[in-house]
């Protein structure tokens, strides 16, 4: 499927439901096959988060991958930077790069590396891998548009294992106290981290409570139906930032992938990625 | 504060020219803002708050968020200056220096105060010797490392027109403008302080003006020192240290821990490119309670500490 072409975002139509779920599915079978052949990655995480990235780059966020640097794009920040079979998937789609360059994933010199490099590739907001970096850089982002008033959004994903990492409720409470309303922090709340459930290893719910506390308008929303991901993440801001829960299964779309932990970074063999893409149709 | 030390004549506190020439960027250029952790007061950026109220981000005492917010700034078209407590800046942001700084490659400015053992008597939580062993191996980040007034106002203004991240470490302790005429600021070029080719004495920040006044005494011995203010230790001025080999003998002084800094970086390539001996003056690691001008004579960084230190050094010329 060749890479659409920009401008984006596309009017929110039943075309444009048809566009994310057309492109998900693109982006899915793009990942497995780089996951694959690199015989690296964490495909679970790319799963749990593909249909969010689809719904943001195809249906909501403001971007010109000719312009990666123009100043009025709106920002996605991958957090879990981990999920980069997810992230180089949607870039390529939305054309910051040709396909041709997929197949480097993680190979020696590759611009795709295992983990986000802003200075690599076009489309990378800020370098992430290190759980708990994102939020806080793009607090600093949606800081830089209240001060100067420029229109952009600033949404950043972040996994939920993730939230366990202080760093984020130091974010949290700088977003709150400053009332960034042009903030949208997404968890993707699969509910795994890499060796067992959150709630078994450092339990973060009551997570919607925590983040009202913080000063957020918190939504939960299935991550997967692109009709409430994209009627949530384009809603107008409010007077605060937004905490979007969505709710995800690790490994969405493959059947012997979905709510399985070990598949945070196990890989296919032959059979199993055969198996995988009979299912992605 | 009981841990600043007493103010001499002809000694200034750099912070001082610090703000004020923060303050006169930010004026010419509305893209500079600061990023505290409470710091405003320790930072000496009230008058700058003041004048700028929206342009000083105070996100609390929260130092992985204060330099994560710089690298979003800086994504979002703004020079920030972020200034705090250089112990906090660089050991508990350390993670974000590294990976949202310096790997992102960020138009951010670190701006470590009060650091080496400026908070004295407070110990070895608040001491910041490690900074230069953390900050110097990471790619992209240019660490300076002023030695007055004159070449803080220099590397402020350098830094804000240099598209890059930057680290500079300044100091609340109070020291005298270098004798050094026409000056000029050049980052990753050492300056020289004192000619003289027996030995070189190789210093930074708040110990320049003491090495300066080591070679002094060594002059009165007949000993010819030269005296380098390396003010840069990312990158390195591989010419002045290739320079300072062929004297046959090098002393390095740094209000810092003696490994992996100033005295790491000297001794690194002087093992790989010319080995000569090298004596480093500095501290050995978690220092005993005490004020800033004890633990300074205790460890040797005066002028008579330095020029012994000298002494050894020519000792071991072959």
């Amino acid at each position: 499927m060749p890479a659409p072409a920009a401008p984006m975002p596309a009017p929110l139509t039943n075309d444009t439901l048809a566009l994310i779920r057309d492109k998900a599915l693109w982006m899915r079978r793009t990942a497995f096959t780089m996951v694959h052949r690199a015989q690296l990655g964490h495909p679970g995480g790319d799963f749990s988060a593909m249909d969010i990235l689809a719904t943001l780059y195809f249906g909501v966020l403001t971007y010109d991958p000719k312009r990666p640097d123009w100043a009025e794009r709106d920002r996605f920040v991958m957090s879990k930077g981990h999920a980069t079979g997810a992230l180089y998937a949607t870039l390529c789609a939305a054309g910051y790069f040709p396909e041709d360059w997929l197949p480097t994933y993680m190979q020696p010199k590759s611009l795709l590396n295992g983990h986000p490099n802003r200075n690599y590739l076009p489309g990378v907001e800020t370098n992430t891998g290190p759980l708990g970096h994102g939020f806080p850089v793009a607090t600093g982002i949606a800081i830089a548009g209240q001060l100067t008033g420029a229109s952009y959004r600033t949404f950043v994903l972040t996994g939920d294992g993730e939230q366990q990492e202080g760093s984020n409720w130091e974010a949290a409470m700088v977003a709150g106290h400053r009332k960034l309303k042009n903030l949208t922090l997404i968890i993707d709340r699969n509910r795994l981290q890499q060796g067992a459930g959150t709630e078994e290893t450092s339990g973060l719910d009551p997570l919607d409570d925590k983040y009202r506390a913080f000063g957020f308008d918190v939504v939960e929303v299935n991550g997967h139906d692109h009709a409430a991901l994209l009627a949530t993440l384009a809603a107008p801001p409010g007077d605060r930032p937004r905490c979007v829960i969505a709710n995800t299964i690790k490994g969405k779309g493959v059947s012997f992938m979905e709510g399985v932990a070990s598949w945070h970074h196990g890989v296919p063999n032959d059979a199993q990625f055969d198996q995988a893409m009979k299912e992605l149709v | 504060m009981a841990h600043a030390a007493p103010t001499a004549a002809g000694f200034q506190d750099c912070r001082n020219i610090w703000v004020q020439t923060l303050e006169q960027l930010a004026e010419a250029d509305p893209r500079i803002v600061a990023v505290v952790n409470d710091s405003v007061g320790s930072s000496k950026l009230n008058s700058f708050q003041k004048k700028f109220p929206d342009r000083l981000i105070n996100v609390g005492i929260a130092e992985q968020v204060m330099v994560g917010v710089g690298a979003g700034l800086a994504n979002g078209g703004r020079i920030p200056f972020v200034s705090a407590a250089s112990c906090f800046i660089t050991g508990r942001a350390l993670e974000q220096v590294k990976a949202d700084i310096a790997y992102a490659n960020f138009n951010v400015k670190l701006v470590g105060q009060s650091s080496g053992i400026a908070y004295g008597e407070l110990g070895a939580t608040h001491h910041s010797i490690e900074d230069f062993a953390w900050l110097r191996p990471l790619t992209n980040l240019t660490v300076i490392v002023p030695a007055d007034a004159w070449e803080t106002a220099e590397a402020v203004k350098w830094a804000a027109g240099h598209e890059g991240p930057v680290y500079l470490r300044l100091s609340r302790m109070p020291v005298p403008d270098l004798d050094i005429p026409n000056r000029r600021f050049q980052p990753g070029v050492a300056e020289t302080v004192r000619q003289g080719s027996d030995v070189t004495i190789i210093a930074c920040g708040t110990t320049v003006h003491l090495a300066a006044g080591a070679a002094d005494r060594l002059a009165a011995e007949g000993i010819a020192a030269r005296v380098l203010n390396f003010s840069t230790l990312n990158p390195l001025d591989e010419q002045a240290l290739n320079d300072a080999a062929a004297t046959g003998a090098i002393v390095t002084v740094e209000e810092a821990s003696v490994r992996g800094g100033l005295g790491g970086a000297v001794a690194e390539f002087t093992a790989a490119h010319r080995p000569v001996p090298v004596e480093r003056v500095g501290f050995p690691g978690f220092l005993p309670t005490g004020s800033v001008d004890w633990l300074f004579k205790e460890y040797g960084l005066t002028p008579e500490g330095i020029a012994a230190a000298a002494r050894r050094a020519l000792a071991r010329k072959g």
